[in-house]
């Protein structure tokens, strides 16, 4: 296999690992959101705004580690 | 550079999906030149309209030293100028008709609104009392950062936060206001003190390092955030219509198109909300400096 072929190749499996990550990150944050709003409704508003910026912090890292993905393929 | 990474990765998706379609099937005639369509996502020195385009003014470089800058007028300059006017006409235009009278109505209580919910949610829970100084630039940046983004889903019009170095220079304003947040409620003295985080002056070559790296890496965070959320978008509407093209079929239109549709009410979502969590970070990053990490926020406003 020549090299832009592992390059091409890498950055596929690159970027399916990237996407397990966030997803599988993203998703237990939004279960613990749904439990602790299960437990105290009254809470709901300051649980979704807290949910939302751990949500956008893992999706920076997960965009970054995308990039390098893009230029893995493209270089 | 990002520009040709981004081309060489739409010839990258084109040449795998029409590889995957021509397995077995005749060879297509001509390559089909994705860069037409490139060209929208990327910078240029015109602007389109429904009529033709508009070549913009180009400026000769500067030399300054060893750098050479060149501040011509591009497409992305064009719509910041473009949204920073929009949003100095509607502020002046709102904050008069509240100073004239009691109750704000029409325009006012639109950004009235807005306004309250700056203060509330996201001023006051980070930053506390001390965060209301802070507040008119908080403001500028969620809605500076909120029409160039809603600019990107007008038709001809370009998102300039899809440029890096829109989202570099947003990033570094932000973090010069966080370490004047910091500097202006700790005192410099404090402030350099915690960057040796309280340890054993043995400990300072290792700790100064880290801690200052860890002061660039938040901002540096958000440009990458807003960056690529504000392309992703792009990216994925350009292979979906490119699909057209490449198939070169009328069945796949209707699929294509309103998958398409799908992604822009996504996109829309998206614009709103990292103008918000741009905000928000900014904001949470000023409060650490105010207030010390670890500390607890102030829970005691109605919901």
């Amino acid at each position: 296999m020549e090299a832009n072929a592992i390059a091409y190749l890498a950055a596929g499996i690159g970027s399916g690992l990237v996407i397990i990550g966030a997803g599988l990150g993203i998703g237990k944050l939004a279960a613990a959101t749904m439990d602790a709003t299960g437990r105290q409704p009254e809470a709901a508003g300051q649980a979704r705004t807290s949910m939302i910026i751990a949500a956008a912090l893992i999706e920076g890292v997960t965009f970054f580690a995308l990039a390098i993905c893009i230029i893995l393929a493209t270089k | 550079m990002l520009a040709d990474t981004l081309k060489h990765a739409a010839e990258a998706v084109s040449d795998t999906v029409r590889a995957a379609v021509s397995h077995g099937a005749p060879e297509q005639s001509e390559k089909f030149e994705f860069s037409h369509l490139l060209a929208h996502m990327r910078n240029s020195s015109e602007i389109e309209f429904p009529g033709g385009h508009f070549e913009l003014p180009h400026i000769p470089p500067l030399h300054l030293g060893g750098l050479t800058l060149d501040l011509s007028i591009t497409k992305h300059v064009f719509f910041m100028l473009l949204s920073a006017l929009i949003l100095v006409l509607v502020a002046v235009y709102a904050a008069r008709k509240n100073r004239r009278s009691r109750v704000p109505t029409g325009l006012g209580n639109l950004v009235e609104i807005f306004v309250i919910f700056m203060r509330d949610e996201i001023a006051l829970p980070t930053m506390g009392k001390a965060g209301l100084r802070y507040l008119p630039y908080l403001l500028s940046t969620f809605f500076f950062i909120l029409i160039m983004n809603l600019f990107g889903l007008v038709p001809y019009g370009a998102t300039s936060t899809s440029n890096v170095s829109v989202t570099a220079a947003l990033a570094f304003i932000a973090f010069v206001m966080i370490q004047v947040a910091a500097i202006r409620a700790q005192g410099v003295k404090h402030y350099v003190a915690h960057l040796t985080g309280g340890l054993h002056w043995m400990f300072w070559p290792i700790m100064i390092p880290v801690e200052v790296l860890g002061l660039f890496t938040k901002p540096f965070a958000l440009c990458m955030r807003l960056f690529a959320n504000m392309n992703g978008g792009h990216i994925v509407l350009l292979a979906l219509i490119g699909l057209i093209f490449l198939f070169r079929s009328l069945i796949i239109a209707p699929v294509s198109v309103l998958f398409s549709v799908g992604i822009s009410a996504l996109e829309l979502f998206v614009a709103l909300l990292q103008a918000y969590i741009f905000t928000i970070l900014t904001a949470l990053f000023m409060g650490f400096g105010i207030h010390g990490e670890g500390h607890e926020e102030e829970t005691d406003h109605a919901h």
